[in-house]
């Protein structure tokens, strides 16, 4: 663009560039503040008998293992359930419908509304499908469960990027050779296909660890170490919501929580942009 | 790909096989929103059939022990929060695109649209708790008691302005080239370029940004719930602490049972409705219709 030309030339051109930059500064400063915060209060609390140790006191003393422990169930029953469905769904939707057919078009525009829907309403129909009508009762297994509805659409979208990435000559190639399209897909099309299906996976569990609301009415408060899967279990995001708000002296403990999750998370979003510069551009696959 | 059922050359039994458990994945995707909408309307069905619709916007007051069920404070909570933080982030986070593909100098405009990629990434407990423990003791200073709908109003600022910033984003990054360049070459100062080019040229993206953005402030809880204050009662200034939709739920879930446990299913309803109206609204831009 023409800088030196525009710099001078009028007043509307000056308060633009001060609002974009004024803008930018913001939105830098209030994020720095923020992280700035959390780290700052949470570092000194953190230590390896904090990611141990059980909660005392409603939490606020004592560590989170439990909660850890729960949380990672949860996330495990969330993958199992979501992760085969999900990558069905994409297969079916890249490989296996015509853009055009009525089935294709019905399934994409419900998992669009699906991405939409708050994550309370999640939790509401968690608790009246799995907690109720199924009788899982407030379980590790409901909260999974409720959580697997919800990160389907995300692992659904960028798996079927995955596959749409792959160069139409492998399905040319695979057809000329005669192989079968199961073989096809099992042989050349996942192995290809894996970075998008990273990256969704990668993104949905980011989701699924973030998620609040959605679990209070389906997996339930309880701090203990769960026994099994029926068991309730409190995830972490949870136990950040229940110190602060609930337990009066529980900041500390809440921030170190908190900073927790955060690094797991950034360790996750972290993950997925690398993935999605790096991989998704790999084109050459060894079979 | 064509579709298997027409493709004639196919002689594997294990081709029609795979082709319908896929079809079976997809359905059981598929079928969730159905479900969800289902369930919604079931446990909601016995208060609606007891006192009728029109009493949820009718009734004195939100006394759902004593069967009273006026859901419009809730409703203007969210109303009031959402346009609010809609009106701010939306000029903040179109103004952090325009700074990323027009203004900053490349070394910046990366680690830029990381940091706004982290924010994105950042859980909705984590605004929440920060709130509470940061803004609402600065704006409880200013004018009591602090659980505001300002805070409210903030935070959701904070929490939606990645969404509106990465979509724009997106939208600026489609914009041809050469349209810039003509418009270099008539002359145009940087501002003149964007104001007159640019963003004509990106409005169908800018305004399903907008929509997006918009669905998750309605959809937003647990940030809400902890910096709001959770009064039910229809606001007078913006530092009136105020109760949303998804706060009530959240709040009264608990301890629901019979027509209130129904009535929250109602709210549960209402917040779906607002939603696939959205979605629709994204559709009919998506077609193009907002050019012209």
């Amino acid at each position: 663009m023409a800088k030196t030309l525009s710099r001078l030339q009028n007043p509307r051109e000056w308060l633009a560039l001060v609002f974009v930059w004024g803008a930018a500064a913001l939105v830098t400063a209030t994020f720095c503040w923020l992280l700035g915060d959390i780290i700052r209060h949470g570092l000194s609390h953190i230590s390896w008998t904090f990611l141990t140790a059980p909660p005392e006191n409603a939490g606020r003393r004592g560590g989170i293992g439990p909660i850890l422990v729960s949380t990672s169930l949860i996330l495990g029953v969330c993958l199992a359930v979501s992760l085969p469905i999900g990558i069905g769904t994409a297969v079916l939707l890249a490989e296996f419908t015509s853009d055009q057919s009525l089935f294709g078009w019905m399934t994409r525009r419900s998992l669009d509304i699906l991405a939409g829907v708050p994550s309370i309403v999640f939790g509401l129909f968690g608790n009246a499908f799995f907690c109720k009508t199924l009788g899982l009762g407030f379980s590790i297994l409901s909260g999974g469960l409720t959580l697997a509805c919800m990160v389907l659409p995300i692992l659904i979208r960028s798996t079927e990027e995955g596959f749409r990435a792959v160069p139409a000559s492998y399905r040319l190639s695979a057809a000329a050779l005669g192989l079968s399209r199961t073989t096809t897909l099992v042989h050349l099309l996942l192995p290809a296909a894996v970075p998008g299906l990273l990256v969704g996976l990668v993104l949905g569990v980011g989701r699924a660890i973030a998620e609040t609301a959605a679990l209070i009415f389906t997996s339930g408060y309880v701090d203990r170490m769960p026994e099994s899967l029926l068991d309730s279990g409190r995830a972490l995001s949870i136990h950040i919501f229940d110190l602060s708000m609930n337990v009066s002296g529980g900041d500390a403990n809440a921030y170190a929580s908190a900073l927790v999750l955060v690094i797991m998370l950034l360790a996750i979003n972290g993950t997925a942009s690398w993935l999605a510069t790096y991989g998704l551009h790999r084109k050459v696959v060894t079979v | 790909m064509t579709s298997l059922s027409s493709n004639t050359l196919s002689r594997w039994s294990t081709d029609e096989l795979l082709c319908w458990v896929l079809r079976g994945t997809a359905a059981i995707a598929g079928t969730i929103v159905l479900l969800i909408v289902a369930f919604l309307i079931v446990e909601a069905l016995p208060v609606l059939h007891h006192i009728g619709l029109l009493r949820f916007f009718t009734d004195p007051s939100w006394h759902p022990v004593e069967g009273l069920y006026n859901l419009t404070p809730m409703l203007w909570g969210t109303l009031f929060a959402m346009t609010g933080s809609v009106l701010i982030a939306t000029p903040l986070g179109i103004l952090s695109a325009v700074f990323c593909h027009y203004y900053a100098p490349p070394a910046l405009a990366r680690p830029y649209r990381r940091l706004i990629e982290l924010l994105a990434g950042i859980p909705s407990v984590v605004y929440g708790f920060w709130g509470l423990v940061v803004l609402v003791p600065l704006i409880a200073e200013i004018q009591p008691p602090g659980p505001s709908l300002l805070a409210g109003i903030l935070i959701l600022t904070i929490m939606i302005l990645p969404t509106i910033t990465l979509m724009a984003d997106a939208s600026l990054a489609n914009v041809p080239q050469q349209y810039v360049r003509g418009a270099a070459a008539l002359g145009l100062p940087r501002w003149a370029t964007i104001r007159g080019v640019v963003f004509p040229a990106a409005k169908s993206g800018l305004f399903t940004g907008v929509i997006l953005e918009t669905g998750r402030a309605i959809g937003e809880t647990m940030a809400i719930l902890m910096v709001c204050g959770n009064v039910v009662q229809i606001p007078t200034s913006i530092f009136d602490p105020i109760r949303t939709l998804t706060a009530n739920i959240a709040l009264e879930m608990a301890y629901a049972l019979g027509d209130h446990r129904a009535a929250l299913f109602v709210s549960g309803l209402v917040l779906m409705a607002m939603i696939v109206a959205l979605a629709l609204a994204a559709e009919w831009i998506s077609r193009g219709r907002v050019y012209g």
